[in-house]
């Protein structure tokens, strides 16, 4: 009905002016320089030019392999527990998926400020350490910390998207398999796995966005010394004040992961039977 | 024939509810049996513990005289036909059909062999490498079978697999899967809740209710000698009237007494009556053993449907005849079309 | 399906693992809420000295204030017109449909840092000066795309002969859309107010770039704060917990008892 599709008008306004310009802000930034007043500007690549020096580039690398640890880690831990819970009762498996999501529902910082106290030097791990007479293992401010810290906030995500597949897998299918011969661990491989990777593609997306763009978590866990590209945009900002430049590190790397996730895509639309297109399906 | 299955006492107990009530029943080989009975019967339940993918709460499955319930249905010389097929999403029509074999780990091409034999039987050659999601119901069905008879089992269960299907293709479909079964020369459980499909098809009819045995026969015997009410309401259409035995070959209902030829009674026994629509003729109102007032006419293709009221009940009576609403007719049955069934519960 | 004793046993320890892992940080932030020290590591005694500093500070008070504020405004406007652009979109010819909701993913898809700085580029250039109102409209900008993701599901499952039935009876379109749609895609929309709701009560990232002249949400000041040892973190943190568990059990527990087990059914 015409009348009806009219009702898109408000919001196109608003995100033309919200977020497609700010968008355009940023690439702006991002190829300009310094000291730009509203008419005169000047272009230059000078900014990601700047970005390939040693120095950052060793970020980029650094975030990018505890992004991936964190979200194979997911993945290793993320996927027994999923199938576990589904198959349990279908009473328990509710309790156990609340179990699971509650943590999600807290705030971020306040669950990875958590950590501090049991990771710290005197922290609560080395404390018993010290008391069956163990010395003390140094564990803030390391990779182990910030990989830590991010699988603790984005486990939950793997774990849902792994079981929601799981959990809807037809049954008829699993007794199928066993019909014709195939025993549990046959049937796990060769149907319960294969129809399962959807889901594990969500999770992957779920987990690794966020993982390699953080920089609350290498924060608090990493140290001030620790840098991943997160952190080195928020810097760049906040406190050094060279905009143009950290616009050039935010187009990079959303380029990095515009490109990851069409590199899902296309495992997605190899692995799974079937295909939807709602214009962006994040759930 | 040779018994090759048998369901000793069992009892299936769903938290609390009763599905199962005490089934004892013999299936043989080579036989085509069909579990026919309304929803929520047990037929299925009855099934599936053959299968093995459920357990009995009490009772015993033998299978060629050996006790099966502790084996899991992975060891189980049966296959199962599902209903929705439960085909694997992710395979193509080949692959699916040769998953078993492939679990048995048998060379390439034995299994190429093995599986287009089966295509050619199911008349799906040549469609060995499409997805198995691109194909209609009718082909969905018939790689679902191809897929379980591909790994020669002794015994094939079939729940309900034509009720996706369109009125004529299920009708082809049913002489296929009997031609199939006799060409292949295995036993078929077959579970159903449509009587006609299970008359057309079977050697053997298990009626089944409220989680016990009803009657089991031959579709002739399950037809024209329905053992008590519900066979007989079930099964065709009937006309089912309350009686009693008054001697040997004398029936009494409606106020009047009829020869019949059943025997065995004790005298003045109550009974329930059933008289089948087809075998009672419209005649002049005098010449009939009952006397009515028509009340409706449909026509059916096949014959019409009458109904007539007469002064204890309505009757159903299927025929060539016409006639017009409102005349006055004489009803017409010879005294082997009364079939006289013991009361449920009675003997 | 005939189960066997040693999945249960794998099965009890893998989930008793799990759940310790989720909950010993949790635990250990509640615990120590009540230490009567400054310590996060060493016990000396039961004390609710850390709730009533909280109470007392009043930055923090302005911090709760300012998030459940913030929250509720853009929840409210959020979720109102994500609906009926919801709406409009499933009405909408393909080609602007497909733009929309392209666009619509920016804020989705981007990291948070991404749209965080777009919009602080964007108050600068323009001079806005940084304040509730920013962190306000910002909120509202990344909890749309959501409340427009669930809400359109529930559309595409309607009936599409509905709101033209309403109107063949009388209805305004206006009418039409207060009457006949909405209702119908209520648990839809209540979803996608949740969603909203609970992105924007947590959010930091985005509210720490585009705040500014002291408004603060809790998330930022838990980071301000969390620099030196503040237990009044702890409890601030225990009371946000305690509520949030009781409103998850209690909404999804009624649901678990009512349920019966169906699994053996299958």
């Amino acid at each position: 009905m015409k009348s009806f599709a009219s009702l898109v008008k408000p919001y196109v306004v608003w995100m033309s002016l919200f977020i497609v310009i700010p968008m355009l802000l940023i690439l702006l930034y991002a190829i300009t320089d310094r000291g730009n007043s509203v008419l005169t500007f000047h272009f230059t690549l000078n900014n990601f030019l700047r970005f390939f020096d040693p120095v950052f580039i060793k970020v980029l690398w650094k975030s990018l392999e505890i992004a991936i640890i964190t979200t194979i880690v997911c993945i290793i831990i993320g996927y027994p527990i999923a199938y576990v819970i589904s198959n349990v009762s279908e009473r328990l498996q509710g309790l156990l998926i609340l179990s699971v999501t509650i943590p999600m529902w807290i705030n971020m910082l306040v669950r990875t400020y958590a950590w501090i106290s049991i990771l710290s030097d005197g922290g609560i791990i080395n404390s018993i350490l010290a008391a069956v007479g163990l010395g003390p293992i140094k564990m803030m401010y390391t990779d182990f910390a910030v990989i830590l810290g991010m699988v603790y906030n984005f486990l939950p995500f793997m774990i849902l998207q792994i079981y929601t597949v799981l959990a809807k897998m037809d049954r008829a299918l699993i007794n199928a398999s066993f019909d014709l011969g195939a025993n549990r661990y046959q049937t796990f491989k060769r149907i319960v796995f294969p129809l399962s990777l959807p889901g594990v593609i969500s999770g992957i997306t779920l987990v690794f966005l966020p993982a390699v763009s953080t920089f609350v978590i290498p924060k608090f866990l990493g140290g001030g010394q620790y840098m991943l590209i997160g952190n080195l945009i928020e810097n760049q900002f906040i406190t050094v004040g060279e905009w143009n430049f950290g616009s050039a590190i935010s187009l990079i790397m959303a380029m990095i992961i515009m490109g990851s996730m069409m590199l899902t895509k296309q495992v997605d639309k190899d692995a799974s039977a079937q295909a939807s297109n709602d214009g962006g399906k994040l759930w | 024939m040779r018994k090759l299955i048998e369901f000793k006492n069992i009892v299936k107990d769903f938290n609390g509810t009763l599905v199962l009530k005490g089934i004892n029943l013999v299936i043989h080989e080579n036989e085509f049996v069909t579990l026919l009975g309304p929803s929520g019967c047990g037929k299925t339940t009855l099934l599936r513990i053959l299968g093995g993918f459920i357990e009995q709460s009490e009772g015993q499955v033998f299978f060629e005289d050996i006790e099966i319930s502790n084996v899991p249905p992975y060891k189980r010389e049966i296959n199962t036909v599902f209903q929705r097929y439960a085909l694997f999403p992710h395979m193509n029509v080949f692959d699916n059909i040769a998953f078993g074999l492939n679990i048995k780990k048998m060379d390439k091409n034995t299994i190429q062999q093995k599986v287009s034999k089966m295509l050619k039987l199911v008349n799906l050659e040549g469609y060995e490498k499409r997805p198995v999601t691109l194909l209609s119901g009718g082909q969905q069905q018939r790689v679902a079978i191809a897929r379980a008879l591909v790994n020669e089992p002794m015994v094939l269960l079939l729940d309900e697999p034509l009720g996706a299907l369109d009125l004529k293709l299920r009708k082809e479909m049913q002489h296929e899967l009997k031609k199939i079964q006799q060409e292949v020369g295995i036993t078929f459980i077959y579970v159903t809740h449509d009587q006609e499909e299970a008359l057309t098809m079977s050697d053997t009819i298990v009626v089944m209710n409220a989680g016990e045995i009803q009657q089991i026969g031959s579709p002739t015997d399950i037809y024209n000698e329905p053992e008590n009410r519900f066979v007989a309401d079930f099964i065709g259409e009937s006309n089912l009237i309350e009686g009693a035995m008054v001697e040997d070959y004398k029936v009494a209902f409606d106020g009047e007494t009829f020869e019949c030829i059943d025997y065995g009674y004790y005298e003045n026994q109550d009974v329930d009556i059933v008289i089948r629509p087809e075998d009672i003729d419209i005649v002049k109102a005098d010449m009939g053993k009952l006397k009515g007032t028509v009340k409706s006419i449909l026509f059916k293709g096949v014959h019409f449907e009458i109904v007539v009221e007469t002064a204890n009940r309505d009757w159903i009576i299927h025929t060539t005849d016409s006639s017009e609403v409102g005349n006055t007719v004489g009803l017409h049955f010879f005294p082997e079309d009364i079939h006289i069934m013991r009361k449920i519960g009675t003997y | 399906m005939v189960g066997s004793k040693r999945n249960l046993a794998w099965t009890i320890i893998l989930i008793t693992l799990v759940l310790m892992f989720f909950y010993l940080p949790i635990m250990s932030m509640i615990v120590f809420s009540f230490n009567s020290s400054r310590s996060l590591t060493s016990w000396s005694g039961f004390s609710l000295e850390w709730y009533k500093a909280l109470f007392e500070n009043r930055e923090m008070m302005s911090a709760i204030t300012t998030t459940i504020s913030i929250a509720l405004l853009s929840t409210l406007v959020s979720t109102v017109v994500g609906t009926f652009t919801a709406i409009g979109i499933s009405k909408s010819k393909r080609l602007i449909k497909e733009i929309i909701l392209n666009v619509n993913n920016f804020p989705i898809l981007n990291p948070e840092i991404v749209t965080a700085i777009g919009l602080m580029l964007l108050y600068t250039t323009f001079k806005i000066e940084k304040g509730y109102m920013t962190m306000l409209i910002a909120h509202i900008i990344f909890s749309t795309p959501y409340v427009i993701l669930t809400v359109l599901p529930k559309l595409r499952r309607l009936d599409p002969d509905l709101a033209e039935a309403a109107l063949d009876l009388g209805c305004t379109p206006l009418q039409a859309l207060l009457k006949v749609i909405v209702p119908l895609i209520m648990p839809g929309v209540i979803s996608g107010a949740l969603i909203a709701f609970t992105m924007s009560f947590d959010d930091f990232v985005i509210s720490y770039f585009v705040s500014g002249n002291g408004v603060k949400n809790i998330s930022i000041l838990v980071y301000t704060m969390s620099k030196r040892i503040n237990p009044t973190i702890n409890a601030l943190s225990t009371i946000l917990v305690v509520i949030i568990t009781i409103i998850l059990l209690s909404v999804n527990l009624y649901d678990i008892l009512k349920k019966k087990d169906l699994k053996e059914k299958e």
